[in-house]
């Protein structure tokens, strides 16, 4: 005659269960963790734009000579790659996810406005690139326009390229739209003070940043000479 | 709440994938419940001998076996059982190659009668050497198997139960060397375990066509074999279920199966095991979930169900992704063309994906090694991954889904599975 042993049953249910639940917390703890990271990047960035601000009241006139990038935060481009990967992975919707967005829209206007303070001192150009977009599907081509500045922000590090999520409530945000007088048209970009609209290929952006050619030529040179760097070491070593 | 929930909640096939990962670990540590429970008395079963040699008659049903037969034949007749109490009846089944001609070599051997019958499936040669036997325990080896010399006293031990009433062999692929039968090799090796597992609670599904033994009350009983969709071994086996007879697994009764040697003949084998689990299930469906059939109701039936579902949804599930992955990776390079920012290989944490689903999956493919290594600890005392893992890691999930899938799909359309040739 055919035996149950319905224990059983229920003991492998509950150490199932007990698996299922600790899949749950692990992946719960590294979500965590996630933004953990990203909250201490941003606190790095706040802080080493307070100390820039700091410094340049302190100084008023700082001497422009070895100041170029390197007074700027150099973080942004990392926080905004992690983000990007975060805005992917998490419901639009998420709570923790709104905030560090919020957050890291502060700090991009911050750094703007001490980026425009340091370049009128000291009479440097910098290329400022703002760039609107929509994660809530009313936007079709701005997954491709960020791949294209995700790849122009990589290879050019100068730019400095900040983007919003036009959806984000944040007054700092909108106010920074009414002055350009932005309309709703998603992919937006300002460039240079101009605003543009649609879908922007690495060849349209070329186009409208001159410097991106003037960066080019800069970047070929500084690798030939690593190059013949590297091969002189070589005969060297020979 | 946790965002992992919402992710969940948010999508039905995220639900449906959740709820199959659940039920395949389920069914994972049940069966690994069993092992724990029954350690011990494996363990006292590999070391038991056989030490009465009751009358057994195996008969060899044959159909164009004209390579294998004699091998087959050889096989019993090295067993390691006294000669006088092993008879082999060779069935051929209308056989259109030399396959009599071959089996003639025998027709003087005092330990093998041989016949010669018209074709009529496969239950009909195995029931004509039924009926011209009169020993207690009968059973029946496919002309494509062998058995290890001690493979029948590794069985007989078991009947010393008065209530066991067939007992399972341990099967395994012979000479695997191409890749097909190096990915049977593992999955045979997996299934070994598995079968024994499901001996330990009564719930073994089949009593397959390679060296199952039956005491002959059995078919005294309940009647010859039946067409039942061309897997006459589940269906007796069903049967035998219903009627509260007790099937169990020798571990160590080795029996060695050519199986199918190309895709196309192992997708043909399979497609008809899966049609003929499915037909035979619905046949006695009263079986699902009845307390009075035990874990086999409960457990197995459920059991190969649903992981015909799940192998199926799983490759739905990872082709989708692969496309949706593909679809992206085409956006980018339309985008920015080849240029991308190559950052070596450090893999920052931050990108790992540590989504629920993908630990579970971690734990599910751990357990799996472990069965195949309990597998080839129990039938040979040695815990080794078999021949051919690289080949079944990587490719069984993909090719297995096909069979299910087309299976399910014969099942839905009513179309018969039909034989395939093994070599």
């Amino acid at each position: 005659m055919h035996k149950v042993d319905l224990k059983k049953y229920l003991v492998a249910f509950i150490i199932t269960g007990a698996i299922f639940t600790t899949a749950i917390l692990l992946s719960n703890y590294f979500n965590n963790k996630r933004v953990a990271d990203i909250r201490s990047i941003q606190d790095k960035i706040s802080i080493d734009i307070l100390s820039s601000e700091t410094q340049f009241d302190l100084l008023k006139e700082i001497p422009c000579t070895n100041l170029d990038n390197s007074i700027l935060s150099q973080e942004l481009n990392s926080l905004a790659e992690k983000l990007t990967y975060m805005e992917k992975e998490r419901p639009q919707n998420d709570s923790e996810l709104l905030f560090l967005k919020r957050y890291y829209s502060l700090l991009e206007i911050k750094d703007y406005l001490l980026t425009k303070k340091i370049s009128e001192q000291c009479g440097l150009k910098p290329v400022v690139i703002f760039y609107f977009y929509s994660n809530s599907g009313d936007c079709p081509l701005c997954e491709k326009e960020g791949y294209v500045l995700t790849y122009l922000r990589a290879e050019y590090p100068q730019l400095r390229i900040y983007s919003f999520d036009s959806q984000i409530d944040l007054s700092a945000v909108k106010t920074l739209a009414s002055i350009y007088s932005l309309k709703s048209d998603l992919p937006a970009l300002i460039i240079g003070g101009k605003a543009t609209y649609g879908f922007k290929s690495i060849e349209d952006m070329e186009k409208l940043i001159p410097e991106i050619a003037k960066f080019k030529k800069e970047k070929a040179l500084l690798e030939s000479a690593t190059s013949t760097k590297s091969t002189t070491t070589k005969k060297n070593v020979n | 709440m946790f965002p992992i929930m919402l992710e969940v909640l948010q999508t039905l096939p995220g639900l449906l994938m959740y709820g199959m990962i659940f039920l395949s670990l389920f069914f994972q540590v049940f069966l690994l419940i069993t092992f724990l429970e029954n350690k011990d008395k494996i363990n006292k079963e590999t070391s038991e001998e056989a030490t009465s040699f009751p009358r057994v008659s195996i008969t060899v049903p044959c159909y164009n076996e004209e390579r294998s037969v004699v091998k087959t034949v050889n096989s019993l007749l090295a067993l390691d059982y006294p000669k006088n109490k092993l008879k082999v009846i060779v069935v051929d089944d209308g056989s259109t190659d030399a396959t009599w001609e071959v089996v003639q070599r025998f027709k003087d051997h005092p330990q093998v009668d041989i016949y010669h019958k018209e074709n009529g499936g496969k239950h009909t040669a195995v029931n004509y050497g039924l009926e011209r036997t009169d020993a207690t325990f009968v059973g029946c080896l496919d002309a494509d198997s062998f058995v290890a010399k001690d493979a029948l006293k590794s069985i007989m031990k078991y009947f010393r139960d008065p209530e066991v009433m067939a007992v399972t062999p341990a099967i395994k692929i012979y000479n695997p060397k191409s890749i097909i039968s190096k990915i049977q090799n593992v999955e045979y090796i997996l299934s070994i375990f598995i079968r024994k597992m499901l001996g330990m609670m009564d719930a073994i599904q089949v009593t397959p066509g390679p060296f199952s033994i039956f005491r002959k009350k059995v078919f005294d009983t309940l009647g010859p074999y039946k067409q039942a969709y061309n897997t006459e071994d589940m269906e007796i086996a069903m049967r035998m279920h219903k009627h509260h007879m007790k099937i169990v697994n020798s571990h160590t009764a080795s029996v060695y199966t050519l199986g199918p040697k190309t895709l196309r003949n192992l997708l043909k084998q399979r497609v008809r095991w899966i049609y003929g689990f499915l037909k035979n299930a619905s046949d006695y469906r009263e079986i699902f979930f009845r307390r009075k059939y035990g874990n086999l109701g409960l457990f197995t039936f459920p059991a190969a169900v649903i992981s015909i579902f799940t192998g199926i949804y799983f490759l739905c599930y990872t082709i989708y992704s692969l496309i949706h992955l593909l679809l992206k990776k085409i956006v980018v390079i339309q985008t920015v063309g080849f240029n991308f920012t190559f950052n070596g290989f450090s893999v920052n944490w931050f990108f790992l994906d540590t989504q629920t689903t993908v630990f579970l999956v971690i734990v599910l493919f751990f357990v799996t090694l472990t069965f195949i290594l309990l597998g080839s600890y129990i039938t040979d005392q040695k815990a080794r991954f078999p021949r051919g893992m690289l080949y079944y890691l990587p490719l069984y999930g993909f090719i297995a889904p096909i069979w299910l899938a087309k299976a399910v799909y014969n099942v839905a359309l009513s179309r018969k599975a039909k034989w395939e040739k093994v070599n």
